[in-house]
């Protein structure tokens, strides 16, 4: 392998004719172009940059096998900036002027609403890799991240079990936007119907980029000494989390007393704080780093060598990114060709390995199977699993416990084919929803 | 539940009590062992049996357990107490306590705790520690078992109460007992007595006992339980206005520090600067630098690294500010919605530099040891960090009205921004002056920043989140005039902290802007008007 590249390199290097296989792609010319629509500038580049590299790397991968239906994969990658209309402009760009197959891209739900018509209207395929409040099929998005039954009620289960202490008073406290205000909804409404009294739920909400939790960390303090065991469930997104862990430890209160579990903390988060005041809090992903796994180890070896940084740590939207892209690959290879209709039908069904040993399955309604795992914070940045489902849990597009979508099926193979079926008057509701 | 638990281990232990002799240590081994083996329920019941054995052992390994240093050796299933950093950890044998040389991490085999089995081992530490010389051991022994309330630990609360001779930890153990009494089968009287004892304690764990003893079956207890429960929460009441008075003077102090830099370029040059949120980042990012620096230099200094950095960030942003006045802002004086435009799309370059230099993602700076932590005063909480930054924003705001008043420069600052054909006339160089006041200006946002990142991310967004604060309290408290910037601060972060607990995060900030901007209706210098340049 590498004498062979030496020996190519000295050819060219020669101005002789190129090897074989570079010679044919040349050639040819022809690509297939991938769209990364993720923002590498504002305030969502903290987290969104590192999906871009991922793409990066999976895209040489799969290049480094030998493309795709013989041809090599090309990247685009544009920026959208934190920027909502602009991912809707910048999705168009993609889909008309570079003809990508497949775009992988957005983070922040606001920015997946404002691309969703543009994606329906010119007949793409989006990937989309973040845990996400749900209550959403589109026949043109298949989401890789974790839908509410993948991530916080199986959280909210297990804090209520003898070994996440028997929680039973409950502080909601989210950023005050559409993912944390849905999942809460969800979580109030399952709580209720688990029996908690409504007196023993809080419900909280701050602005983005929150920075002063004082009184907000008093209140939970307060409401935490009720003479009842007490759990904070959090959807406080992005860098609001910092300041509130920070005073958390400062004014004390200890994972043993009222345990943290987080739906947004990951380890890319972590790095930016002193965990040691936060071993022993939670949170509940579909992938950690430090899951022991030959996949897994294989995956953070590559990525530390391609970002040439032998600290950098991986992180659960960066594994659905990888199942998605492996399963798209899979659906092409099916379908023979990356025609958007072909590929959507393909690959529902596709089955790929997931990094903490299971095999993922895109499923009709265009979520995947997953497993849930709870882990501790430890001092070292990392997460504990503590905790795990004993099987894969399949995503849910349509919550069964909200009034308004108990009714709702999405199914997007030919049976159906469509995303918000009503069970109950048996028609489809169509889109707009 | 865990009292039935302890009993069960009870007897088995109290046997081999009996037998004594040569089975001891190998008894020790299988306790020890025990905790290796095992899902979490058999670990927990592992964990309670070795601190019922009485061994001197067992404090010290629960110990390592509960940090995450007790170990298995793959090698020979010995289990280890593993300490150090780095590759090599150095072992120490559980069961003998003896050293067993050193091995990696890969050769050993965690043995990991949760938060239930941590707070088994603290129950169970509680217990062990409760006759701990160290009077600091015994009264956090003491805490512990107040919080826990474990049946189990009554007996030897009883024998430690009985020797204690220090009057304060003596008192702690009788409140833990009493909190224990509350949840036993106890008859009512005991109950009621135990009920005075916790009310007597006054605080948040108190008042939860009490609420927990409340929903007792016995009518008596539940009625003592209840109206003690309702005197410790109007005390607390009372305290948590305080508290919120501390919270908005420490949230003022923020906003000060933010604000005080704006003040003296928006205030007195009358220059938008929204690139001042831009300089704090850049404070903010040179305490990250000097603290890598510290750390591979001279790591003993790590402790002072952000004092270290508040010279350092001074310099870094002030200079900024004097090439961002020379290159940028000097050509657009008298033409505001210029520089308007100017200086933010400045603040979006400096922000894309930054994550182009240090990367998109947030940077760790550690919080030096004295500024970690809490202590009450009272019932309010004081976070030492909070403090030191009230007492910083304080001594910045000394210093500048000093430069202000009682340096040549201030004096030529001050003349400039009055009347400057006048001073200029008199000689002195208005550019330069000009050039001097900004960089001051931007110097103090560094100064912020440095403070700042020891409660904020610092990330390129830092900025952002306190420009349009900034501006808020330098318009209501008077554009151009520093005390008024301190009176504005203050008065926002108060009114801020009290509206929070009762209108939300989020409503709270909505109805602060909307009372400033009913308020700069009725007087549109703000609270203290001056005159200025900003004023013709």
């Amino acid at each position: 392998m590498k004498l062979g590249s030496i020996i190519r390199s000295g050819l060219v290097a020669a101005g002789l004719v190129a090897s074989a296989t570079t010679g044919a792609f040349a050639q040819s010319g022809e690509t297939i172009k991938v769209g990364i629509l993720h923002s590498l500038s504002g305030t969502m580049a903290i987290s969104e940059t590192t999906l871009k590299d991922v793409m990066l790397m999976l895209i040489d991968q799969q290049n480094k096998k030998g493309g795709l239906l013989g041809k090599k994969l090309e990247a685009v990658v544009v920026d959208p900036a934190s920027n909502w209309p602009l991912f809707a402009e910048k999705a168009r760009e993609l889909l008309q002027k570079d003809k990508v197959a497949a775009v992988f891209g957005c983070w922040t739900s606001v920015s997946r609403k404002s691309v969703l018509p543009v994606f329906e209207e010119l007949n793409g395929i989006l990937f989309y890799p973040v845990q996400y409040e749900g209550q959403e099929s589109q026949r043109n998005v298949f989401y890789t991240g974790a839908a509410p039954n993948q991530q916080a009620i199986p959280a909210v289960d297990y804090l209520m079990s003898k070994d996440g202490g028997e929680v039973k008073r409950w502080v909601l406290a989210g950023t005050d936007y559409v993912y944390p205000r849905t999942t809460n909804k969800i979580l109030e409404a399952y709580l209720l119907q688990k029996g908690v009294a409504k007196e023993d739920i809080m419900i909280n909400y701050t602005p983005f980029g929150h920075s002063d939790w004082q009184s907000i960390v008093a209140d939970i303090k307060k409401f935490g000494s009720a003479g009842k065991k007490t759990a904070v469930v959090s959807t406080i997104n992005g860098d609001a989390n910092v300041p509130f862990y920070k005073e958390l430890g400062n004014q004390g209160i200890k994972a043993k007393d009222i345990p943290v579990v987080a739906f947004s903390v990951g380890e890319e988060e972590l790095a930016g704080i002193d965990t040691k005041p936060l071993v022993g809090h939670l949170a509940a992903w579909n992938y950690f780093q430090s899951v022991k796994n030959p996949a897994n180890e294989a995956f953070i070896k590559e990525w530390q060598a391609f970002t040439k940084n032998p600290k950098r740590v991986t992180n659960d939207p960066m594994e659905a990114h990888v199942i998605g892209f492996n399963m798209w690959i899979e659906a092409v290879k099916k379908a023979g060709t990356t025609d958007p209709n072909k590929v959507i039908d393909a690959i529902v069904g596709v089955k790929v390995p997931n990094l903490t040993g299971g095999m993922s399955e895109m499923l009709p309604n265009h979520h995947i199977t997953k497993p849930v795992l709870i882990g501790e914070i430890e001092a070292n940045g990392q997460f504990d699993v503590v905790w795990k489902t004993p099987g894969l849990v399949p995503g849910a597009a349509w919550s069964p416990i909200l009034e308004d979508s108990k009714n709702l099926k999405a199914d997007w193979t030919s049976a159906l084919n469509c995303g918000n079926y009503d069970t109950v008057a048996k028609k489809c509701i169509g889109s707009g929803k | 539940m865990s009292h039935k638990r302890f009993l069960a281990w009870l007897l088995p232990a109290l046997v081999t009590l009996a037998v004594a002799g040569t089975a001891m240590a190998a008894d020790l081994a299988t306790l020890v062992g025990n905790l290796a083996a095992g899902g979490y329920s058999e670990r927990d019941a592992a964990i309670t049996a070795l601190a019922a054995s009485g061994e001197a052992r067992a404090a010290p390994v629960l110990e390592a357990l509960s940090a995450g240093e007790l170990y298995v050796r793959t090698a020979d299933k010995v289990v280890v107490i593993a300490r150090g950093s780095g590759k090599q950890l150095s072992l120490v044998d559980a069961v003998t306590g003896k050293e067993a040389g050193s091995a990696s991490e890969d050769a050993l085999d965690r043995i990991k705790v949760n938060n239930r089995l941590r707070g088994t081992i603290d129950a169970a530490m509680g217990a062990l520690t409760l006759m701990n010389p160290d009077p600091k051991v015994r009264r956090a022994a003491a805490q512990s078992l107040f919080t826990r309330r474990d049946a189990s630990s009554l007996e030897p609360l009883d024998k430690a109460i009985a020797g204690e001779k220090d009057a304060a930890i003596k008192r702690a153990m009788t409140e833990a007992r009493a909190a224990i009494v509350l949840g036993t089968d106890a008859p009512a009287a005991r109950k009621i007595e135990a009920i005075d004892t916790v009310r007597a304690r006054g605080d948040r764990d108190a008042l939860g006992v009490l609420l927990a003893a409340a929903a007792s079956a016995n009518a008596e207890v539940k009625a003592a339980a209840a109206t003690a429960a309702e005197s410790v929460r109007q005390r607390l009441d009372a305290w948590q206005a305080a508290q919120n008075v501390w919270y908005g003077i420490s949230l003022g102090s923020v906003l000060l520090l933010a604000a005080i830099g704006l003040a003296i370029t928006f205030g007195t040059m009358g220059v938008i600067n929204m690139a001042h949120g831009e300089m704090v980042m850049l404070g903010a990012y040179t305490t990250f630098v000097v603290q890598q620096t510290l750390r591979s230099v001279a790591p003993q200094l790590n402790e002072l690294s952000v004092i270290v950095a508040l010279p350092i960030a001074f310099l870094v942003s002030g200079a900024v500010g004097v090439v961002i006045e020379r290159t940028i802002i000097r050509f657009l004086y008298g033409r505001a919605l210029d520089t308007l435009l100017a200086t933010w799309g400045l603040s979006l370059v400096l922000q894309q530099a930054v994550r182009t230099i240090f990367g998109p993602t947030n940077r760790e700076v550690s919080s030096p040891s004295w500024m970690s932590g809490s202590f009450l005063v009272g019932q309010i909480e004081v976070t030492y960090g909070r403090l030191w930054i009230v007492v910083f924003a304080l001594l910045v705001f000394a210093a500048l009205l000093l430069v202000l008043r009682r340096t040549p420069l201030g004096l030529y600052m001050r003349a400039v921004t009055q009347n400057r054909p006048m001073a200029s006339a008199m000689g002195i160089r208005t550019p330069r002056v000009d050039a001097l006041t900004f960089g001051l200006g931007s110097g103090i946002a560094g100064l912020a920043g440095v403070a700042l990142s020891q409660i904020d991310n610092v990330s390129p967004n830092l900025g952002q989140g306190y420009i349009i604060d900034s501006f808020m309290v330098v318009v209501f408290g008077g554009v151009g005039n520093l005390f008024g910037t301190l009176l504005g601060a203050t008065a926002l972060g108060i009114v801020n902290k009290f509206l929070e607990p009762y209108a939300g995060a989020v409503l709270g900030k909505i109805l602060v802007l909307v009372f400033i901007i009913l308020f700069i209706q009725r007087r549109p210098r703000g609270l203290f008007a001056q005159k200025g340049r900003s004023v013709e």
